[in-house]
């Protein structure tokens, strides 16, 4: 079907006005027409991944309004490129939205009762949003499409409590001064090329022979500036910690592992495909000094994340790190990076997905994500934590989980392009882990029932936790094998 | 302290005044974004192609009307945001508040000066909606106007006057019926046969050609976007004006 | 200092329009940093996001250039060639004048480019629903902490992180039932079913409701002054303890936790 591409953001959008209004009657709509608009959104991805792979240019073209490119000038209408790349990431996307929306029955009725019919469309936005982002082939579609992430994002952090509210105020602050350089950015590229479609920008650019004028790097300034305060890149992450942490449950499961990642493909959306190999890496300078700040960025994460207590706020902070992983791939300019970096998207999409999912339960069931409110939680609930667990040893980088590959090719890739120190701090920063992890992992399963009158609701809500982990096992399985 | 955010602020100041100095002049035709094939092909074709006399109505809705159903979508996002942020957040404990029990009657002159009005505004509205294809005006600009209106009434009574008339459950409904009004004409033309927002497949349907196709579907799509803002802009000051409790308020 | 070519004039007058727009984008990003009131940081946002818009549109300017809205000449779709295609009534020279034409490339510099215009209407809105959103965050943030001060605001929320984030064997150590209830998010998720369960369904002794009300406002002040650690939980304690009530103890140090009340009361103490 030839408009599958279309299909993977027109489902959620469906979705989330069928939501809004039939929710408004009755709120137990909702949740089974979340789940119907994934699974569509989800098959559309698929579809489209298998069209980006049998096309001989090994990518999907979809002209909005019907503006074909033998008859009209290329950026007239708006387009839709997904090559494998993208194609992939709005895979990933809608992959996630999937098993968070099935996850999210209870917890949406637990933490933001009576509110599901103003949640879900929300929700199924954040979705269209983000997976238009991974599609989408025009720049300043690109802008509105980061703005209804952002909003949707606004609006599901702060539906929960006061404090939420007002780590989200400090998101939107950053997030539009992030938003708007980008905006600005774009204006730039604008006015020296004339138009604003990607490949547009990037012939125009090659048959001008732009490289060196002044606008062109202030461009490229202003937008990667921009993206790198909404990815949380480390001078800038101040806005994450608290927003997620304070989040409600589903809204931290579904924006944790996908908001940041999304943006790190913008990135290297605009470093290959708007600015191009040559510009990006040789005519700036940011290859030079960009492992550098990924240094600084990777070991103030890792040792921020040492000193937190309690597991969301630790996560949140191991995400940070996660994204000095990503950009340094993308920044020491080597084939082994980029394709590091580009896998360890997705493997640190489900790892963190399964690591929020695996912490929604163990809140659930304990009340609470601190670190001493977990002990003995291993003979209480086996199964969320086997996938705690293996999240865990994903982000460490034990063999065979996912994270093991995506490690070997960012170090492989430090090693070829001799970045030694890229290589050291990722060195570094997996021995961190190795401690944040081994210590939680000690407290859940050993210490046993020392404080156990402690966690006497714990066992009582075993059978909560089961039907949940019953949703769950099927990510962990998966993400285990995988 | 004031003093140490002055630092990053002059170094971006510095870098765009950098930059500025490769632009191109102020109103040079010459430009490169004033020469591109696309703007020459906007300004030249857009009576070719769709028969609409005003470019801009004529890009923002059909050309990069795929932008503007999007944007339409930030709108309504921000109306569920609002509402979702603030329902249910008004019934604090914070006693009994006196403020809104002591309300000034609505004035005399107020309320009949607006009772005369508002029709007149609403009248415009419609007049702007609809005379965006010839000259400045569309789907956001009446629907302001429109929302406006309600504004009005809130203001010039109370917001019960105006909720009466306009109640939040069908501001949401209108806004949702904005949307499907918007993705409707989108996936008629889709199941017609064409892209997604590829009006001119609508003559299929339409008794009219291709180019005057796209002309009436622009109004189809103006129309929804109306819908939209309207309900949301009463919506964001219904629930601003009264912290979210609908009652009270301004 | 004027002369052509300095660098004077080529910023303040022949590019006049982009210096304008860069002090505007500088005030506005000065503001969202610097002020200390939420409210100003969101008007200096506004500025910020005006400045760019300002900035595209004068991106489509063009000397000489007219808005883009077809001349009476060039737009075969009005009244005027309709007219003019009747008087050559029934003529096959009437059909050609009423069909819409290309323009042609020196007629193209009539007109002001439309694009910017066009990408800065999808701005203006953007930037609309993202500052009612943030006036709505505001609001709540009012409510929910009784100011809009950043420094008065930083420090309510840092007594209260402190207290959330106080280990639940820490909060264990006073021996009250504490542990069912040391998570934020589902007490705080409808503010009137969380009030009215106290009042109607807690196990605890009713009676210790109605101290609720007027017993936070001499408690508070203790679990308030303590930032976090258990050791000095029960030095704290025990005064309290001396206080009777077990439940409105629990009750009290929960409440300030996401207090709303208490902000307003002790800023009016």
């Amino acid at each position: 079907m030839e408009n599958a591409i279309a299909w993977v953001l027109l489902f959620p959008l469906i979705g989330s006005v069928a939501c809004a209004l039939l929710g408004m009657a009755n709120r137990k709509l909702c949740y089974p027409i979340s789940i119907i608009s994934m699974a569509g959104a989800t098959w559309a991805a698929v579809e489209t991944l298998f069209q980006a792979v049998a096309c001989p240019s090994a990518e999907v073209s979809y002209i909005f309004g019907g503006w074909v490119l033998d008859l009209f000038p290329r950026g007239v209408g708006i387009e839709f490129r997904a090559d494998l790349l993208g194609a992939l990431i709005a895979l990933v996307v809608v992959g996630v939205g999937l098993i968070v929306s099935m996850y999210a029955k209870l917890p949406v009725e637990k933490e933001t009762p009576g509110k599901e019919a103003l949640y879900y469309p929300l929700f199924l936005l954040q979705i269209t949003g983000l997976a238009g982002i991974a599609l989408t082939g025009d720049a300043f579609n690109l802008y509105v499409l980061i703005e209804v992430a952002a909003l949707t994002g606004y609006g599901m952090i702060a539906i929960g409590s006061n404090r939420a509210a007002a780590a989200t105020f400090n998101y939107l602050i950053l997030g539009t001064i992030g938003a708007s350089l980008y905006l600005l950015g774009v204006g730039y590229l604008y006015i020296k090329t004339g138009t604003l479609n990607m490949v547009g920008i990037q012939e125009v650019i090659a048959a001008n022979n732009l490289h060196d004028s002044p606008a062109m790097q202030v461009a490229f300034v202003l937008i990667g500036l921009g993206i790198l305060i909404k990815m949380a890149f480390f001078p800038f992450h101040a806005w994450l910690p608290n927003a997620y942490s304070n989040a409600p449950t589903t809204t931290s499961c579904l924006l944790a592992p996908l908001v940041t990642k999304v943006m790190i493909y913008v990135m290297i959306r605009m470093v290959l495909t708007v600015f191009g190999v040559k510009f990006s890496f040789e005519s700036t300078l940011w290859s030079e000094f960009m492992p550098w700040l990924v240094v600084i960025a990777i070991v103030c994460a890792a040792v921020m994340a040492l000193a937190q207590r309690e597991i969301k706020k630790m996560l949140a902070y191991l995400i940070v790190a996660e994204v000095g992983y990503m950009v340094g791939g993308v920044w020491i300019y080597n084939f082994y990076g980029l394709i590091g970096s580009i896998f360890h998207i997705i493997s640190d999409a489900c790892m963190t997905l399964c690591l929020f999912l695996a912490t929604g339960i163990i809140l659930r069931a304990c009340k609470t994500t601190h670190f001493d409110g977990l002990r003995g939680l291993f003979s209480k609930m086996p199964l969320t934590m086997i996938g705690f667990f293996v999240g865990g040893f994903s982000i460490i980088g034990l063999p065979p989980t996912c994270g093991f590959f995506s490690k070997w090719y960012l170090i492989t890739g430090g090693m070829v392009a001799e970045r030694w120190e890229y290589m050291v701090v990722l060195m570094f920063s997996t021995m961190v882990m190795v401690v944040l992890f081994f210590r939680l992992i000690e407290r859940i399963y050993l210490a046993v029932s020392e404080s156990g009158q402690n966690l006497g609701k714990g066992h009582g809500d075993l059978g909560l936790t089961k039907e949940q982990t019953k949703l769950r096992k099927h990510p962990c399985r998966c993400l285990s094998l995988y | 302290m004031k003093w140490i955010s002055l630092i990053p602020v002059v170094a971006v100041g510095a870098l765009l005044l950098f930059a500025a100095t490769d632009f191109p002049e102020w109103g040079d035709p010459k430009s490169p974004a004033s020469q591109s094939p696309v703007s020459s092909h906007f300004i030249n074709n857009t009576g070719v192609d769709t028969e609409v006399p005003n470019m801009v109505t004529a890009v923002l809705a059909d050309y990069r009307g795929f932008d503007t159903m999007f944007e339409t979508v930030v709108v309504f996002i921000a109306g569920i945001a609002v509402l979702a942020i603030l329902k249910g957040s008004g019934r604090r404990r914070r006693g009994p508040r006196t403020t809104y029990k002591v309300e000034a009657e609505p004035d005399l002159i107020v309320t009949n000066t607006v009772r005369l009005v508002v029709p007149v505004i609403q009248l415009f509205a419609f007049y702007v909606l609809a005379h965006g294809h010839v000259s400045p005006g569309g789907g956001f600009q009446g629907g302001v106007v429109m929302g406006a209106s309600f504004i009005l009434i809130a203001l010039a009574w109370d917001l019960d006057h105006a909720l009466v008339r306009m109640s939040l459950p069908r501001c949401m409904t209108i806004a949702a019926a904005g949307i499907i009004i918007y993705a409707g004409i989108g996936f008629l033309s889709m199941f017609l046969g064409g892209e997604f927002l590829d009006y001119a497949e609508l003559e299929r349907v339409l008794p009219v050609s291709r180019e005057m196709a796209r002309y009436h579907a622009m109004l189809g799509v103006e129309i929804g976007v109306g819908f939209t803002v309207t309900s949301i802009m009463f919506a964001l000051y219904a629930n601003l004006s009264s912290e979210g409790r609908l009652k009270g308020g301004l | 200092m004027f002369e052509d070519g300095a660098i004077i004039n080529e910023l303040l007058i022949e590019r006049l329009n982009y210096f304008i727009y860069v002090v505007l984008l500088l005030i506005g990003l000065h503001a969202m940093i610097s002020k200390r009131n939420l409210i100003k940081k969101l008007i200096g946002m506004s500025i910020f996001q005006t400045s760019i818009i300002l900035f595209y549109v004068s991106i489509a300017v063009k000397d000489e250039a007219t808005i883009p809205i077809y001349k009476a000449e060039h737009d075969r779709h009005g009244a005027a060639s309709k007219a003019a295609a009747l008087e050559l009534n029934s003529s096959d020279e009437a059909k050609p004048l009423y069909a819409p034409a290309e323009l042609q490339p020196e007629e193209t510099q009539q007109y002001a480019n439309p694009l910017p215009h066009v990408l800065m209407l999808t701005a203006i809105v953007v930037g609309v629903a993202t500052f009612g959103l943030a006036l709505a965050l505001c609001l709540r943030i009012q409510q929910g902490y009784g100011t809009v001060e950043e420094d008065e605001l930083l420090v309510k929320i840092e007594r209260s992180d402190a207290r959330y984030s106080q280990s639940p064997l820490a909060k264990a150590i006073n021996p009250r039932r504490r542990p069912a209830r040391t998570s934020r998010k589902p007490r705080t998720a409808s503010k009137a079913t969380r009030v009215s369960q106290k009042s109607a369904s807690s196990p605890k002794s009713t009676g210790a409701t109605q101290t609720k009300k007027s017993a936070p406002k001499t408690k508070t002040t203790q679990p308030r002054k303590k930032p976090a650690p258990a050791t000095r939980k029960p030095a704290a304690s025990s005064p309290k303890a001396g206080n009777q009530k077990p439940a409105v103890k629990k009750s009290s140090v929960r409440k300030p936790a996401n207090k709303t009340t208490s902000p307003k009361k002790k800023g009016a103490e």
